[in-house]
């Protein structure tokens, strides 16, 4: 087995040059190493001035995603040894604006995901001396899937439609919409699917189905799409042809 | 330096959407095939209503468009009609699971079972409609 592993890093530092370049860095090949640990390795070793995220280095956190070989993966869950011979091709996530190296400007997203309320939304709510809500295993098991999104957007790099169509909300934003929605203890729903019944919500999704084969924690955010719409046509079917239309939950 | 940079003025990356994306992975092209072929169902459908057209003027007018049909060209074109159709239908039944949560006695009933019960449904009702023509 090689004793070095070259890793291409697509860098970009707008004070020197206006366009993104490769750079090639040869780093030690170790079986135990993550692609995080050669990031590392580069950043403390060979060049200081490479810039990226990363925080937990255990698959938590959701800041370490970028595209390894075009693929969009969090870099400190997978192998070195998984992407040999190399030269290995790192790339700042796809869809958003980079701004610099491996630094990708996240606003989009985080402006996305305030406006779909991902918290529980009461109409009233109780007093504290009621109690807590109380919520059966069955009740949590209805969106349990769903609150294991870590934010780390490699959905967003996986959709073709996010980086063409960037008014779209996108995929983690509606998963997490459906988190709360199918939480028993959440009024909020109608609000919701105010926002995201509309041409840059739900129905600008074509179902590549790429968001959930990407997703590190099996969220599955293009059935939570897909069931949205669902939902969206039963309620429009139901409005028109119900002479009572269809009733708030 | 670079002359377009200003210091603590971001200026951001922002790549060019290639147009042929949709090559650069089989999952995109099998989605874009996946569009592309619903048009078959389209020339399918429109195919179905100029038969039932021939059919109403009389036994000449069909027999025209049967001759039609049988032109090698159009018979090919058929053929590949008909693949196109073929896989708009699989890939589009392979997709209904993740739209289709259902639950039984609070268990989530499994993808497998509501693939199944789409392509039974479909048996069915092709048997349906190839018993009864076989009947007249």
């Amino acid at each position: 087995m090689a004793d070095t592993v070259a890793i291409e890093v697509r860098r970009y530092r707008p004070e020197e040059k206006s366009e993104p370049y490769w750079q090639r860095y040869e780093v030690p090949f170790r079986e135990e190493w993550m692609i995080l640990d050669a990031l590392n390795y580069i950043k403390d070793n060979l060049d200081g001035s490479l810039s990226y995220r990363w925080a937990c280095r255990m698959g938590v956190c959701g800041s370490c995603g970028m595209m390894v070989g075009g693929e969009p993966i969090l870099t400190c869950a997978s192998y070195l040894a998984d992407h040999l011979p190399g030269p290995i091709r790192i790339e700042p996530l796809r869809g958003f604006p980079v701004v610099r190296d491996l630094v990708n400007n996240l606003d989009d997203f985080m402006d996305k995901l305030t406006a779909v309320k991902p918290w529980i939304v009461r109409e009233e709510e109780k007093p504290l001396s009621e109690g807590e809500y109380l919520q059966t295993p069955e009740e949590l098991d209805a969106y349990k899937q769903y609150s294991m999104c870590i934010n780390c957007m490699l959905c967003y790099a996986a959709c073709p439609i996010y980086e063409l169509e960037p008014a779209f909300i996108g995929p983690a934003a509606i998963a997490l919409a459906q988190r709360y929605n199918f939480d028993s203890r959440d009024q909020g729903a109608d609000e919701r699917m105010d926002h995201l019944s509309r041409d840059e919500g739900i129905w600008a999704c074509t179902f590549v189905g790429e968001c959930s084969v990407v997703c590190p924690k099996d969220v599955d955010p293009a059935g939570a799409i897909q069931r949205y719409k669902v939902k969206a046509m039963t309620q429009w079917y139901k409005s028109m042809l119900l002479p009572w239309g269809e009733p708030k939950r | 330096m670079n002359p377009e940079y200003r210091l603590h003025h971001p200026k951001w990356y922002r790549r060019k959407v290639p147009i042929f994306w949709w090559l650069s992975k089989w999952s995109y092209m099998k989605f874009i095939l996946r569009e592309l072929t619903s048009l078959a169902v389209v020339y399918a459908a429109v195919l179905l209503l100029l038969q039932v057209v021939a059919v109403s003027r009389g036994e000449e007018a069909y027999a025209n468009f049967l001759a039609f049909l049988e032109r090698p060209g159009v018979l090919a074109a058929n053929i590949l009609i008909i693949l196109g159709l073929l896989f708009h239908a699989v890939t589009w039944f392979n997709l209904a699971p993740q739209a289709l949560v259902l639950r039984l006695l609070g268990r989530r009933i499994p993808d497998r079972v509501v693939l199944l019960a789409h392509y039974l449904g479909w048996l069915t009702v092709s048997a349906l409609i190839f018993g009864g023509l076989a009947r007249l």
